[in-house]
């Protein structure tokens, strides 16, 4: 079993808990004077830095929402001054407008480092050979794969996402020993591989970091036995950093949470009081070693549940389950963030009201397909077929250009989606993950 | 001199088309011409019935999405060259047609053409200075 950071990574819980507590308390202390917006919350609460002495007090301190992030858009909860700031990168809103996250030259190399870490559990090494097919650009995914693979001091291909052909053409020539990308995107290439008639055993591959969507443990299977490689789940989000925040090792059973720089807790998203370990609920992350825009207590409506104890791989970072859901509405979809309120601003822009419209998702030859229906009303008809075409896109363009991926629109009768009691469904989702 | 067209947007399943026509049926509209324009996803249903009116009352109660179009009858000899007369003389004043049908019944000796043009007022005019016959709505609404 190799490892990146031994130290960090298999470091006592009684250590680890004060290495914590001393980020915490000056993470807390950092923010309450450079932002105004934390200031203000934990005055509201009539909290001041000098209550929170350690993890012990974590429960004392307010949560911070997506809402929080679109409300001080763009850079409201920068705690370092643009000055400082290196990069920016942005992932959905769940309207129009995106979510901005600041990264100082330290961030960068935490980010790298965490990166490191997870590529290293997987195997990686300076010889290694790393195809990163995460889009890059404001997405955090590519760039975060590459700066870690950097690290590791391994040979990287910036290939981004897209272009099958050439990812495979290249996976075989230049030797790939790991891809990071999608699990889906790695089973539609497994797909593209056999209908190339190109066998596993040409290829080098040996491991694949594979998130930002989630995948089963039968998709994990499909993709290890297709493609003859170890399949690591990576989980990461662009508020907290982007991916590396957690990831499995090769045993497989949780993804090590990097807990020396975003401490996990697990809460009930209804009542937002801390269960505890063991149970199942909403995760929520505080990062107490950024610079740019560390965030408290932050929800990620994500589901899942946390497990201390030493792993086999001896590892002591605490452990995410594999996330099983969402406590909100987003779907992911190629990897993208998608929110039907997103569709719903779009729709808005068509004229006063917006129609009904329903998203429905579906996975077909290992690709994600989104299909948008919308239900045409008096101000959108017309008796000619050229200008109902027209209308059909212009929704699909708006659409593409707000979610960042493409999507069919239908456009269907009045009434013919199906109207619920209270909230309106929004989403189909066909998907057999 | 215009005729009111009823437009109905269907989607492509079964049934609807039958849909339209039970509800016009049952409210006693009678309908003298149809075509429909039809896409992979959804076609546009085209009528001329005798009351226009009530029929897109009926319809928008049944929840369908209707718009009322105003469009021209024109009778044309039917024989060889009949069509392209009327046709001629609306190219030669650049009035441009969106779309034509013809109508399911016709009188003695004129088969019968509806048209949607962009410029009805003007293609009226032009068509009757050429002897081309235009008929009145309420002609049309009878029929």
């Amino acid at each position: 079993m190799s490892y990146w950071n031994q130290t960090c990574e298999c470091m006592p819980r009684e250590e680890m808990t004060k290495l914590q507590s001393e980020r915490l308390v000056n993470t807390v202390r950092k923010i309450y004077h450079n932002v105004p917006f934390y200031r203000e919350k934990m005055q509201k609460k009539g909290l001041e830095p000098g209550d929170i002495k350690g993890v012990e007090d974590l429960s004392k301190l307010p949560f911070t929402y997506k809402q929080d992030l679109r409300d001080t858009y763009p850079y409201g909860l920068f705690a370092a001054p643009l000055s400082e700031i290196i990069r920016l990168h942005a992932s959905s809103g769940t309207t129009g407008k995106k979510i901005v996250v600041g990264y100082t030259r330290n961030d960068i190399e935490k980010w790298s480092e965490v990166m490191a870490r997870t590529l290293t559990s997987a195997g990686a090494t300076k010889e290694s050979i790393i195809q990163v097919a995460y889009g890059y650009g404001l997405f955090t995914g590519g760039l975060g794969a590459h700066y870690g693979a950097e690290k590791v001091g391994a040979s990287v291909i910036p290939i981004s996402g897209g272009n099958t052909k050439l990812q495979l053409q290249i996976m075989k020539d230049f030797g790939t020993t790991l891809l990071a990308c999608t699990p889906s995107y790695a089973l539609y290439m497994a797909e593209e591989l056999e209908e190339a008639g190109i066998k596993k055993s040409e290829l080098k591959l040996k491991a694949g970091v594979f998130g930002a969507e989630p995948w089963s443990a039968k998709m994990r299977d499909e993709i290890e036995q297709r493609l003859g490689i170890l399949a690591i789940d990576i989980y990461g989000l662009s508020e907290i950093i982007g991916p590396g925040v957690a990831a499995e090792c090769p045993c497989k059973c949780g993804l090590h949470v990097q807990e020396d720089h975003f401490i996990p807790e697990i809460i009930n998203p209804d009542t937002e009081e801390v269960l505890p370990h063991g149970s199942k609920g909403e995760i929520v992350f505080s990062s107490v070693t950024k610079e740019g825009m560390p965030l408290l207590r932050y929800r990620t409506r994500d589901i899942s549940s946390l497990e201390y104890g030493k792993c086999d791989c001896g590892r002591t970072l605490v452990r995410m389950n594999k996330v099983s859901g969402r406590t909100d509405d987003m779907l992911i979809i190629r990897g993208v963030n998608v929110f039907p309120s997103q569709i719903e601003s779009v729709l808005l822009e068509l004229g006063e009201t917006a129609p009904h419209y329903l998203l429905i998702v579906d996975r077909v030859d290992n690709l994600d397909i989104l299909e948008v229906l919308v239900e045409m009303n008096q101000a959108m008809f017309s008796d000619e077929v050229r200008q109902i075409e027209n209308l059909e896109k212009k929704i699909k363009r708006e659409i593409e250009n707000t979610l960042g991926i493409s999507a069919k629109v239908r456009l269907v009768e009045p009434k013919s989606i199906q109207r619920s009691e209270g909230k309106a469904k929004r989403v189909i989702d066909n998907r057999k993950i | 001199m215009l005729v009111k067209q009823i437009s109905i947007f269907l989607e492509n399943k079964s049934g609807r088309l039958a849909e339209v026509t039970r509800a016009l049926g049952e409210n006693d509209i009678d309908i003298s011409a149809l075509s429909i324009a039809d896409t992979t996803d959804f076609g546009i249903l085209r009528l001329i019935v005798n009351k226009p009116e009530k029929a897109e009352r009926i319809l928008k109660e049944s929840d369908f999405t209707v718009s009322i179009t105003n469009v021209i009858a024109i009778g044309v000899q039917d024989k060889p060259g009949g069509l392209s007369k009327a046709l001629i003389i609306l190219d030669r004043e650049s009035i441009g047609i969106e779309y034509m049908y013809a109508f399911v019944s016709k009188t003695e000796e004129d088969a019968l053409v509806i048209l949607k043009v962009d410029d009805p007022e003007k293609a009226v005019k032009a068509l009757k200075d050429n002897g081309i016959s235009v008929l009145p709505s309420s002609q049309v609404y009878k029929l």
